[in-house]
């Protein structure tokens, strides 16, 4: 690993990604292939690589929905989904990246908005 | 059968037909719900950063409860259920997650002096409970108003099955349980290829275009296997599947149709 | 006293770049009983060899230690060096410093303290050693082949051919195996069953050839050229000698739900059944579990048509035992079970099938009669997908962790026949890697892509589901990175291979070794690949790895080679290092038999002086010293300390121990 912001990112992630023998299961799977410009597959293979900069910039980052699809069928035991949370770690933990403010919420939501999507939300987008 | 039992925010919220159904039910079955005392929102999402400790206390304290009385959780909503589970098993198996967590709660005093919490508790879904305890024949037995030619889509989603690894609740592919509850109740399965794909979840929120992408295209493949209705344990489900598809197919909670079943509405 | 002389190599710099092989020489050199010590760049060369053999004669040494490589590497040539130079091979100790220490440590002075440790141990064993002379024991001029597949048939046949005679035992009722149940073969497309049922014939037609179908290896005694097998021969309630294969039975026998194994179960055939045409044995055979008669007593219909009342309800297994010099594993594979790949809708979807049963529908002697037709309705597909690496490549626990090999080409045979015989047929592969290393291999995978235009999309699958009517298969195309999916009419799963699973009671009977994935062991992976570590035992075709089949007849073949030339010896060399009782100290009590893996103990009343004219009969071991191995179990085990192991006796090791622990 020739990078050390994709060392950390590798360690948070917890997973192995030089296992990926880049079979391509993980975006054949994925929910949100479409409105991700960086696919799970090329997650792993780019932190493989130590090119972190696509991946701090992509948006799929707010797209992943940790469905586990992913992890749940990769045949060499690679986790995608740990490393795109990973990198959404790295982007958020930083100062002033959170992505959603309070005051915003109201005009997404409508009087049936369940508060489980709410905190999801505040996790995911948030520090 | 006495269950200490975590109910979740949502569930006291916009959620409280799931809870409360759930409760009528197991009453009428026999099973004695306890609600812990002081939960806290499990944070809906399991945070899969390898350092990430504080926001899995809020798990381990609801476990710790639990293990004080009788050493068994239930939960009801797909998401507490994926979160404690998972945070249960990192205290289980996680030597790092473990030390941390622990020494947290001992240093807030939460702990008191020589107590931790290791991953005893054993976490146990809704579904879990009918099916182990109460017993899908005995289940029957007990159904007044059977759901009779009722074509239901049982809809799993991702939070109930994922990671099989950790959660082993059923198989991630070819699940069956709700399935068997559906048949309990009177009514017909039926098996359709998208029940266990991932509804959208929070990108609702800020990209309902999206979102109404994944629910369609989940109820237009239950409808196209036969499906009139779909039945879920998530309120996030429940909202994206009703509020972001085409509406074309009614949603309900699985305690709704268990209560209607057992002639308690 | 002894005369020790000590020769300690270099191994070039094997050896001597970590240890001070000089310092090890002179050290040694000062033990008690070493009379002599040398060092020298490479022992084992003509010049080292010649070393030993002056030294022996110039300083009368009367035993010597080398220090060295392992002795799997080079014991024997320093034991026929000892011989040659007079003295007796079993007068050699071998100290290993190159595995244990050279290779192992990075530390000059650890290294060479450590070297000479292990020299001082093997003098301490030296000096309790004598000469030990080698038995001899006849070979059985006879083989064993378990398996009956191409890889049994082929060893069957090269053995009968050099003179020896060979049994075939086959567990199902016909031999023929896996390649009997193919349509065509990669990569000249010649079908399967006209380049083998010509050798099934030749097996049949051989007089040293003798098939034991519809039998199972029950146990398995004695050791290399001496083994004995008893065989069981399951019940298939027919009389096979009077038997003429006619199929009257099959036609009239009113039970027709067995599931036909050789179709891959995709059709049913009746209890009373032979389970293809050119069978061999041409014989039929009653399934128990479907047989009316057999199960309710009433019935009895292919008994009454049979005109040579060959059916004979009331027969039971029978078992043979036979003596063999060599025995050849040749089990072969079986399709992985696809229960953890639920992704593809394997179980719920008649239409999404695997390789072999598409194998099955594509041949005329299948369930379609070679029109290939979907299984769910019986119409033709215009739209395949084909699936590879199911199952294979796979470490996350549901699959197996290697390459199923054959898979790459005979997808691309699928195809290209598919292609060839309904041009109007969509063929899509979704492959990860194409591996296709062999000659012609990737000429002939090409052939598929660019001559009958098969659509190869670098990718995997992630689902397959139903949606009106069509499987839907949803995956990844990497190179123009989209998510595609494909409606298919369809879909074909390349699922891994994985050893015939009976081969772990077989590897078990014959104390042989297995490895993680089910696969027998090789006695060396590169430069014994058709032996197994036990002797006797060979192996030939799938069960030692996967294979396709021009590798497979040429591992039978190779195999049949490394028995022929066993089987040419008149007599074996025993190992003289067997265990010996001393009568004196047994008690009789049995232990040591109970514990050997070999039956080499049997117990025997002995009459023993007492002394004043009185004599004592007492039960006491006696050892068999052609079946004894000298694992030394029943040293272990013996309570009074009778027994002992010549070569490696208690005291021997005792002295070793105390050399290790003394600084």
């Amino acid at each position: 690993m020739n990078n050390e912001q994709a060392k950390i990112i590798s360690e948070l992630s917890g997973t192995n990604a030089k296992q990926c023998m880049k079979c391509g299961k993980c975006s054949g799977r994925c929910p949100m292939f479409d409105s991700m410009d960086i696919k799970p597959h090329q997650f792993v293979s780019l932190i493989a690589k130590g090119q972190t900069d696509k991946l701090l910039e992509s948006k799929s980052i707010w797209y992943c929905l940790s469905c586990m699809a992913c992890v749940e069928r990769c045949p060499r035991g690679v986790a995608p989904a740990a490393v795109i949370e990973a990198v959404r770690e790295s982007v958020i933990r930083v100062q002033g990246q959170n992505q959603l403010k309070a005051e915003d919420v109201p005009q997404f939501v409508d009087p049936e908005f369940p508060q489980q999507i709410l905190v999801s939300a505040f996790r995911k987008y948030n520090r | 059968m006495k269950f200490s039992y975590y109910p979740g925010c949502t569930l006291k919220t916009q959620g409280k037909d799931l809870d409360i159904y759930a409760r009528k039910c197991a009453e009428a079955l026999g099973i004695d719900m306890e609600e812990i005392e002081n939960w806290q929102c499990c944070g809906a999402v399991y945070p899969q950063s390898k350092d990430e400790i504080a926001r899995k206390l809020s798990a381990v304290r609801a476990l710790d409860s639990a293990k004080k009385q009788d050493g068994k959780l239930l939960t009801l909503c797909s998401a507490c259920y994926n979160v404690i589970k998972r945070v249960n098993n990192d205290m289980k198996n996680d030597e790092n997650i473990n030390l941390k967590a622990n020494n947290y709660l001992k240093a807030n005093g939460y702990f008191a002096e020589g107590e931790e919490y290791n991953g005893e508790t054993e976490v146990i879904h809704y579904l879990e409970m009918l099916r182990d305890t109460v017993g899908w024949a005995n289940l029957k037995a007990k159904v007044v108003n059977p759901l009779k030619g009722v074509k239901i889509g049982a809809y799993y989603g991702c939070l109930l099955l994922r990671p099989s690894s950790v959660l082993q609740f059923d198989n991630p592919e070819n699940p069956t349980i709700l399935e068997d509850f559906i048949k309990a109740i009177g009514a017909t399965p039926v098996i359709y290829a998208m029940r266990n794909e991932c509804c959208g979840a929070y990108v609702s929120l800020k990209d309902k275009e999206v979102v109404k992408k994944t629910a369609n295209r989940i109820v237009n493949n239950a409808k196209a296997n036969g499906a009139d209705m779909l039945i879920t344990a998530c309120p996030a489900c429940w909202y994206n599947l009703n509020h972001n598809s085409d509406g074309s197919l009614p949603v309900k909670y699985l305690t709704e149709l268990l209560a209607q079943a057992l002639g308690l509405i | 006293m002894q005369r020790i002389g000590v020769f300690v190599c270099w191994c070039g710099s094997n050896i001597a770049a970590t240890v001070d092989v000089k310092r090890v020489a002179e050290t040694l050199g000062q033990e008690p009983g070493v009379v002599y010590s040398a060092d020298y760049q490479y022992m084992c060369s003509e010049n080292g060899q010649q070393l030993i053999k002056t030294a022996i004669k110039e300083h009368g040494l009367t035993g010597i230690v080398v220090c060295s490589c392992s002795p799997r590497m080079h014991e024997a040539t320093f034991r026929k060096t000892a011989e040659s130079a007079g003295l007796n091979p079993y007068m050699v100790e071998i100290a290993n410093i190159r595995e244990q220490v050279s290779w192992i440590h990075k530390d000059i002075e650890e290294a060479t303290v450590k070297a000479i440790i292990l020299g001082r141990t093997a003098i301490a064993k030296l000096l309790l050693n004598t000469p030990l002379t080698a038995g001899e024991t006849g070979v059985t001029k006879r083989a064993l082949v378990i398996g009956g597949g191409i890889a049994g048939i082929q060893t069957a046949l090269d053995i009968a051919e050099a003179g020896y005679e060979v049994d075939i035992v086959e567990q199902r009722p016909t031999i023929g195996g896996r390649m009997a149940q193919l349509d065509k073969t990669f990569p000249t497309l010649d079908c399967a069953a006209c380049i083998l049922t010509p050798k099934m014939v030749d097996c049949a037609q051989n007089e040293k050839i003798d098939i034991l179908s519809y039998s199972e290896v029950e146990e398995v005694k004695g050791f290399v050229g001496n083994f004995t097998v008893k065989i069981r021969k399951k019940a298939r309630y027919i009389d096979e000698k009077k038997c003429t294969g006619c199929g009257i039975c099959m036609s009239v026998c009113p039970s027709k739900k067995g599931l036909n194994e050789f179709n891959m179960n995709l059709n049913n055939r009746p209890a009373a059944y032979i389970p293809f045409a050119q069978a061999i044995p041409n014989v039929a055979v009653i399934d128990p579990e479907q047989c009316i008669k057999l199960k309710t007593g009433k019935c009895g219909l292919c008994s009454m048509k049979c005109e040579a009342k060959a059916i004979d309800y009331t027969q039971q297994d029978s078992f043979v035992e036979r003596n063999y010099g060599a025995i050849v594993v040749a089990t072969g594979f079986k399709i992985a079970d696809l229960k953890y790949f639920n992704e593809y809708g394997y179980a719920d979807n008649k239409d999404v099938i695997t390789s072999l049963e598409l194998e099955r529908l594509m041949n005329a002697a299948g369930p379609t009669k070679g029109t290939l037709l979907r299984p769910s309705d019986n119409t033709h597909p215009h739209v395949i997908t084909f699936i590879q690496c199911v199952g294979s490549r796979d470490i996350s626990g549901c699959g197996k962790p290697y390459c199923s090999k054959i898979c790459c080409m005979y997808t691309a045979k699928h195809a290209m026949l598919i292609r060839e015989k309904y041009p109007d047929t969509e063929v899509h592969v979704f492959y990860i890697d194409i591996r296709t290393p062999g000659k012609n291999y990737d000429e002939f995978y090409r052939r598929a892509v660019e001559q009958y235009d098969v659509d190869y999309i670098k990718g995997m699958v992630g689902k397959v589901y139903n949606e009106n009517g069509k499987l839907m298969v949803q995956g990844s195309d990497l190179l123009s990175n989209e998510q595609i999916t494909i409606a298919s009419d369809l879909v074909v799963l390349a699922a891994a291979i994985e050893p015939e699973p009976s081969v772990r009671k077989i590897a078990t009977l014959l104390t042989t070794s297995i490895d993680t994935n089910n696969f027998l062991t090789e006695a060396h992976a590169k430069l014994r690949p058709v032996e197994s570590p036990t002797a006797g035992i060979f192996l030939s075709g799938m069960c030692q790895g996967p294979k396709d089949i021009p590798e497979t007849v040429s591992q039978a073949s190779a195999c049949a080679a490394k028995v022929i030339g066993l089987l040419a010896k008149d007599k074996l060399k025993c190992n003289p290092c067997v265990s010996i009782s001393d009568d004196s100290m047994c008690i009789g009590c049995g232990t040591c038999a109970n514990v050997c893996p070999y039956g080499a103990i049997t117990y025997v009343d002995k009459e023993f002086r007492l002394g004043g004219g009185k004599t004592e009969v007492r039960r006491v071991a006696s050892v068999n010293e052609a079946v004894c191995q000298g694992c030394g179990a029943c040293t272990v085990a013996c309570p009074s300390g009778a027994i002992d192991l010549k070569g490696f006796t208690t005291k021997q090791i005792m002295a070793e121990v105390e050399a290790v622990c003394k600084r």
